[in-house]
């Protein structure tokens, strides 16, 4: 019966996750390392690895700090009411039950071209949606609850009593935060940025309908590869989704390493 | 004094921009998609959502998520299951596998399952031969929301079975209980809340796919063109209005099924 | 039911955990597995339960050999250390468990489980669920659930670890009534010695996975065949210069020889106190220690410390004032052997019968 177990397990890991990497990998070499390199070195592949470098790089930052921030509100937070604060906290899931590509919708509802707050915008020569600003924020709403949530549990296990001996001591709340909260939160921060790299990184749906998808403009790797396969280009789609794995495979042993980092 | 004042007033100003962020970010695209979408009255909202089109892909969503739903809970359920209980060689490579999902692009997911099982492959050659449709029909779109939703059946499981004492089993033996009666009334029941919320939050995400199912599904309307997908068609064919109202079935359907989660794990957490 | 335990062996990697143990159990005997954590009794418990499985030796319930029988064809009762209450069903279906596995009429099925219920006392708890029992409560539904299918067996394994101490008390003595008025046979895993003296007919002494000894308490307590048993059970002080003792000096022939010394064995007190007078030595009182029914006296006789306790209807010694010691008796232990010697002086020499 256990070997019966052991060997479906293994089975659905082949099926449904090893084979389809190999799968890509061999995939991006069906016409040898020129064709791989001549696929990546086209302009729009470069502009758009790029974009989704800066777009990573971008909401992880500001993910970071609002998220460690908010859930050090959520938890700590005196100034706010224990109903208003557990309303909020049930606010913090709110993206994940929203479709991409309604998160997209939503950004250009609001701030699209037509509307009155992006019409001010365009005015004054600041253009949001179909533009990098706009596929920030698509990606910050989808990405938002990462960070809280990994950093809220451990903050309310650690509990607060550590925190008021340092004030007992004397010391303040930054000298606090720095000295006491900061190493307890550490890993689960760290593991909270793996995750967010991973979302921003592969996030499709909102970047696409924010970005409208314009070739060397605001065209980012996973719409790229979405491009190519709709012009029917599958070896450049696959030498740029290698890459795109490739990273995600050296995220999950990150997030491996962190989760275990966590745990102690 | 005047340092005190100072701090004091930073503080509120960190607060105002963190809530107001949090406000601004989450709280106010929500509403704005609500009140678009009835902007101009029910008339509107009622003829894009009785659109034929339109409803069609909501109920194809729903049913092909239902499906998927249901194979992850059955593979979950087991994978959970052997990755704790049984100690075999590679188990810690596959348990760290299971996240993959997670990491990776759904974009390049959808992509795989298309190299995989598309027109010109091994797979789907046989397939073909045999008569059956795999990509570019609903088979593809259940395997890539399968795909998507792996991690999460087995990672609500898993804390359970983890945290379930081995004696609770053990006191069934004792008492006459065979393996098969054990599972389903003492096994089971401890950890059915992770399975519910893990399949929930598996449902919740197959409804709201978008990448990996758009590159698969062929996209052809009334058949295989999933809600998301069709909201993604309206708005590229520049009807917002119409888009924001087959978002707002969706996206009340989702919030149901996150405060069903919120609810059943909160319960948990009070006992 | 009668139970036979032939060799038995079991191994976990690479430590023995249980070695070469052999016993018989006759019917209806309340047993007691007492030793030191980590010596092998829940594992012994464990192989008579069929939950773990035996690489060698022979495990016989009434003349039948049943090392390849699962836990559930085995007849019997297992009480866990954390009870294992099934938390998702109330005490009534906890308790029905068992019944309901035999597929017994559910009317019988009520009526058996509602007079456990009330054998345990637990009658209008029969609704709850486990988390809304305290942990005596707890342990008693295990009890009653264990008891339901009627086994021929009653094992259970440190029942009373995870109570507090003023309730445990009282739960020892239910259990063993209990035990005594249904006539079965029990084996029950303690680490605690006042427990398995008080509740056990017999006990067995587990360490390092051998079975040290076996009898009633009473047995073990005067004629421990073991130094480990002899140090295991009761108090105890041990010396390594006996033979300066009065009254043991013929223990100066045994080279390397040990002694271990119970408080029960030693008088201590006024020089009025003693019929014979030689038999005693002097000693000084160190500290004295109020124990609730009685003094602990620690008392320095030459350069080894001996304790002992004293009566409260004595007179009160101080710290520091000098007493006589007689020294009743002492167990001696070398490498090779152990046996008990009396103190030769006690005994008057010259007897004066008048």
């Amino acid at each position: 019966m256990k070997k019966l177990w052991i060997t479906l397990t293994y089975l659905v890991f082949i099926i449904l996750l090893i084979i389809p990497l190999i799968r890509i990998f061999y995939g991006s070499w069906a016409e040898g390392w020129e064709g791989f390199i001549k696929a990546l070195s086209r302009p729009q592949s470069l502009h758009a690895l790029q974009m989704t470098g800066t777009i990573v790089v971008l909401v992880t930052l500001i993910n970071t700090i609002f998220g460690v921030m908010l859930a050090i509100y959520l938890v700590r937070a005196t100034w706010l009411g224990p109903r208003i604060k557990q309303f909020l906290n049930s606010l913090v899931d709110l993206p994940f039950a929203v479709s991409p590509v309604i998160g997209g919708l939503m950004i250009v509802l609001l701030l699209g071209p037509h509307t009155v707050i992006g019409s001010f915008f365009e005015d004054s020569g600041f253009k949001v949606v179909y533009a990098l600003p706009g596929m920030v924020l698509a990606t910050l709403f989808v990405t938002f609850p990462l960070m809280v949530r990994e950093v809220m549990p451990v903050l309310q296990e650690i509990g607060s009593q550590q925190e008021e001996a340092a004030s007992t001591l004397g010391a303040y709340s930054w000298y606090t935060f720095w000295k006491v909260t900061w190493p307890a939160i550490r890993w689960g921060v760290i593991y909270g940025v793996v995750l967010t790299v991973a979302r921003s990184m592969g996030e499709f749906g909102a970047v696409l309908v924010v970005s409208g998808n314009i070739m060397n403009k605001t065209q980012t790797a996973t719409t790229l590869v979405y491009q190519d396969v709709e012009n029917f280009n599958v070896l450049a789609a696959n030498s740029v989704a290698l890459v795109l794995a490739t990273i995600s495979i050296a995220l999950l042993l990150l997030m491996e390493w962190a989760k275990k980092r966590k745990g102690h | 004094m005047n340092l005190m004042f100072r701090s004091r007033w930073w503080s509120f100003g960190f607060r105002s921009t963190v809530m107001l962020y949090f406000v601004v970010l989450i709280v106010l695209p929500i509403i704005g998609i609500y009140t678009q979408s009835f902007s101009s009255g029910w008339e509107p909202f009622w003829s894009s959502v009785s659109d034929p089109l339109a409803w069609k892909s909501v109920l194809l969503t729903v049913r092909l998520s239902v499906i998927a739903t249901a194979i992850n809970v059955l593979i979950g359920t087991m994978i959970g299951w052997v990755l704790i209980r049984y100690k075999f060689w590679g188990r810690s490579i596959l348990n760290s596998l299971v996240d993959l999902p997670f990491a990776l692009p759904t974009a390049v997911g959808g992509l795989m399952i298309l190299l995989l099982l598309g027109p010109n492959s091994f797979v789907g050659n046989i397939a073909g031969r045999l008569g059956f449709e795999i990509v570019f029909h609903e088979p593809a779109i259940v395997i890539a929301m399968v795909f998507v939703t792996f991690p999460f059946v087995i990672r609500a499981v898993q804390p359970l079975l983890e945290e379930m004492d081995k004696s609770e089993e053990e006191a069934a033996y004792t008492m006459g209980a065979s393996k098969l009666r054990t599972f389903f009334q003492v096994i089971l029941p401890a950890i059915l809340p992770g399975i519910i919320s893990g399949g929930m939050l598996a449902f919740s995400r197959s409804l709201a796919e978008f990448g990996a199912v758009v590159l698969v599904a062929g996209n052809i309307p009334g058949k295989t063109l999933i809600a998301s997908v069709f909201i993604f068609g309206e708005v590229e064919s520049d009807n917002p209005q119409g888009a924001a109202s087959v978002s707002i079935l969706l996206l009340t359907l989702s919030f149901l099924i996150l405060w069903i989660v919120n609810a059943i794990q909160s319960r948990r957490a009070g006992k | 039911m009668h139970i036979e335990v032939n060799q038995l062996n079991k191994h976990f990697g690479d430590f023995h955990a249980v070695n070469n143990v052999s016993f018989t159990i006759e019917k209806g005997r309340l047993i007691g597995l007492l030793g030191p954590s980590g010596g092998g009794k829940t594992s012994i418990l464990r192989m008579l339960a069929g939950l773990e499985t035996p690489d060698t030796g022979d495990i016989v319930f009434h003349g039948k050999r049943v090392n390849d029988l699962p836990p559930q064809e085995r007849g019997i009762g297992f009480v866990f250390q954390n009870y294992a209450l099934f938390k998702h069903m109330t005490v009534f279906d906890n308790i029905a468990f068992g019944l309901k596995v035999k597929k017994q009429p559910k009317d019988q099925i009520r009526e058996r489980v509602m007079s456990l219920v009330e054998l345990t006392g637990l009658k209008g708890f029969e609704h709850r669920y486990p988390h809304q029992l305290s942990g005596g409560q707890r342990q008693r539904v295990a009890f009653a659930r264990a008891l339901a299918p009627e086994p021929q067996l009653l094992l259970l394994d440190e029942p009373f670890a995870a109570i507090d101490a003023k309730i445990r008390q009282e739960l020892r003595t239910w259990l063993k009534d209990m035990i005594e008025r249904l006539g079965i046979t029990s084996i029950f895993v303690t680490h605690d010695q006042d427990e398995a003296i008080e509740v056990a007919d017999e006990i067995m002494i587990i360490n390092k996975g051998r079975l040290e000894q076996k009898g009633t308490p009473w047995d073990i307590y005067k004629n421990p065949q073991t130094q480990f048993v002899a140090s295991f059970i009761g108090e105890s002080t041990i010396v390594s210069e006996v033979h300066k003792l009065k009254g043991f000096e013929d223990a100066s022939s045994w080279a390397g020889t040990k002694a271990l010394i119970r408080p029960e064995y030693i008088e201590v007190g006024k020089t009025s106190e003693f019929k014979i007078i030689s038999a005693t030595e002097t000693g000084r009182i160190k500290h004295i220690h109020f124990r609730g029914s009685e003094w602990m006296v620690e008392v320095q006789v030459g350069d080894v410390t001996l304790i002992t306790y004293r009566s409260l209807e004595k007179e009160v010694l101080h710290p520091g004032e000098e007493v006589n010691v007689l020294v009743h008796r002492a167990y001696l232990f070398n490498d090779t052997d152990s046996w008990i010697m009396e103190n030769k002086l006690k005994e008057d020499p010259m007897p004066v019968h008048i």
